[in-house]
């Protein structure tokens, strides 16, 4: 069972701000699709996890240093910058 | 003193490898400007896809195998969730549930004697990047973040609860360093090689994580400062709470993170992009490249050459100082040569922050040649080592300049003759039965030979000369 406290946890781990009718809305559209997931328990289970879609294993690149993009590129999508660095927000 | 439990997170970067975990750039960035080693998947930029650099799985097992692990069958990658400046994602590339090794163990030199520390597992996962606080953790207005760092294979590390101080804690690292840098997979001289998170408690009671420390002192630090934090409390009769700390290296002390994210916050899930790696077939391969580890070349080098366990231990501390020290040993005596290294040399490197690098292992043979050959006293041979850290040059030369030459016996034997002829008093007091009359004219054949005799010979030879003709005054 969702609560809107776990829809308020959820918000604040995904750092967004949710007023007061998302979540109430939120609530019941997750504990609707929660709903959908609860048949999978009607599965016998005895049947080995999925994990992975494609079926491959063991995809491997060579240890060897290639190209990287220059330091305008690499802040060119950024909206605050300095000095070369990303700036972000004061964590804590 | 109350029982305290501390267990370990080793972040380590596999810092060998030339490029990151999942893409191709270079990991030599540390002289380099912020944000210039970076592309499309360690920027986290949308579409870009990782792939995974072998190697790094190879030298991941390398670790496990070194560190008694048991290697599983299979290993795969999941996304880590949450937000932080650090992660480009919004989420780590880690792993979780099928972690690539578990169940393994160090053997530990502690002051109780071995104990073996028991390693719960064994992971990879992309270290974060950079982040430059604009003054304090919890003061800073910004951060600025360096994405150089962003997606450099990490090996993550994680001990049982089963260190009992924050000296065990250190040595336990150093002995994780070693092993790593035996496996050449590890530079542990590079800034921000290593990161540990630490959980410490006291007395049975909840247990604090103390996040990030980056130096192997630190870790040393941080747990003194949390054990006497938590002592504190319990003495007033308050409850240690479970929290995340964070040690601020410059000021010594840990403070509260305050976080709100549980383990379960992190929603774990497989990473599509990746697909699972099977890794038991590859084991059998890579432990026929394992070096020698330094418990193995502990025991062979007290077996090999005879030397004491306290030679051999300090002497394995380095990779580079057991070359050495191997050789040395096979072109003079073995024992001579530990003594040597481990006793004289290791010392005046350390006071001089320096390594074994900058010492000539053929400037070690000759100097213990000249030892052996009795042509300079172990004064003078200290002092050669001395002058080739502080001024370079070789030992031959030095000797002549600085005058270090033992000189021959007989003219020690001269400067006795003189010295008992000098000293009537002193002579006499000998016979009288005063020791420390010997002392005295050992001391004055010495300052006579301006320290180049041995004073062994000259105590032996004064004793002689003293016997051989007894009380010359009283029948005078
Ligand atoms: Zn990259």
């Amino acid at each position: 069972m969702i609560t809107e406290e776990t829809v308020d946890h959820l918000g604040w781990l995904a750092r967004i701000k949710l007023t007061e009718e998302q979540k109430e809305k939120f609530t019941d559209q997750l504990n609707s699709i929660l709903g959908y997931f609860e048949k999978l328990d009607e599965v016998e289970a005895d049947v080995p996890p999925t994990h992975h879609v494609l079926g491959l294993t063991n995809v491997f690149r060579d240890d060897v240093a290639g190209q990287s993009i220059s330091q305008e590129e690499a802040l060119g999508n950024a909206p605050k910058k300095e000095r070369g660095y990303f700036k972000g927000p004061r964590i804590v | 003193m109350k029982e305290v439990i501390i267990g370990l997170e080793v972040h380590v970067q596999l810092n060998k490898l030339r490029s990151k975990l999942f893409c191709s750039c270079s990991t030599q960035y540390h002289d380099s400007e912020p944000d210039t080693h970076t592309c499309p998947v360690c920027l986290g930029l949308p579409g870009a896809l990782p792939v995974t650099n072998g190697k790094a799985v190879d030298n991941a097992i390398k670790v496990a195998l070194a560190l008694n692990c048991n290697i599983e069958e299979w290993t795969m990658f999941y996304r880590k969730n949450y937000y932080y400046p650090d992660l480009v994602k919004g989420f780590q590339i880690s792993q979780y549930d099928y972690p690539i090794a578990t169940n393994g163990s160090i053997s530990l030199d502690t002051e109780d004697g071995e104990r073996a520390i028991r390693i719960k597992r064994v992971h990879m996962e992309e270290d974060p990047g950079r982040l430059v606080h604009v003054g304090t953790i919890d003061k800073s207005k910004y951060s600025l973040i360096d994405y150089n760092r962003s997606g450099v294979a990490l090996l993550e590390v994680v001990t049982e609860p089963d260190l009992r101080t924050p000296k065990e804690a250190r040595l336990f690292l150093n002995k994780l360093k070693n092993i790593l840098e035996y496996l050449d997979v590890f530079d542990s001289s590079l800034e921000g090689s290593l990161r540990v998170d630490a959980n410490v408690s006291i007395a049975g009671g909840k247990r604090a994580e103390i996040k990030n420390i980056s130096s192997y002192k630190g870790v040393e630090k941080a747990l003194l400062f949390e054990i006497v934090r938590q002592n504190n409390l319990v003495r007033r009769g308050v409850k240690v709470v479970q929290e995340t700390r964070h040690f601020d290296e410059v000021r010594g002390i840990t403070i509260s993170l305050r976080t709100k994210e549980g383990e379960e916050d992190y929603r774990y899930f497989p990473e599509p992009d990746l697909v699972p790696i099977t890794i038991r077939d590859r084991v059998d391969d890579i432990k026929k490249t394992l070096p020698e580890l330094p418990d193995a070349k502990r025991q062979r080098f007290a077996l090999q050459y005879g030397i004491s366990d306290n030679h051999a231990k300090v002497l394995i501390s380095e990779l580079g100082l057991a070359n050495f020290f191997e050789t040395v040993a096979t072109e003079v005596d073995a024992n001579l040569s530990a003594t040597w290294i481990a006793d004289v040399l290791k010392g005046e490197l350390n006071y001089r922050d320096l390594d074994i690098s900058a010492f000539s292992p053929a400037h070690m043979v000759q100097i213990l040649q000249m030892l052996k050959k009795d042509t300079i006293t172990e004064k003078g041979a200290v002092q050669v080592i001395r002058t080739l850290l502080d001024e370079g040059g070789t030992p031959s030369e030095i000797v002549k300049r600085k005058g270090l030459l033992k000189i021959a016996a007989d003219v020690s034997e001269n400067a006795v003759f003189e010295v008992l002829a000098e000293n009537p008093a002193a002579v006499q007091d000998y016979h009288d039965g005063k020791d420390e009359a010997l002392n005295f004219l050992v001391g004055q054949v010495m300052k006579k030979t301006r320290g180049r005799a041995d004073p062994r010979t000259v105590s032996k030879l004064l004793k002689e000369k003293l016997q051989n003709a007894p009380d010359n005054h009283r029948e005078a």
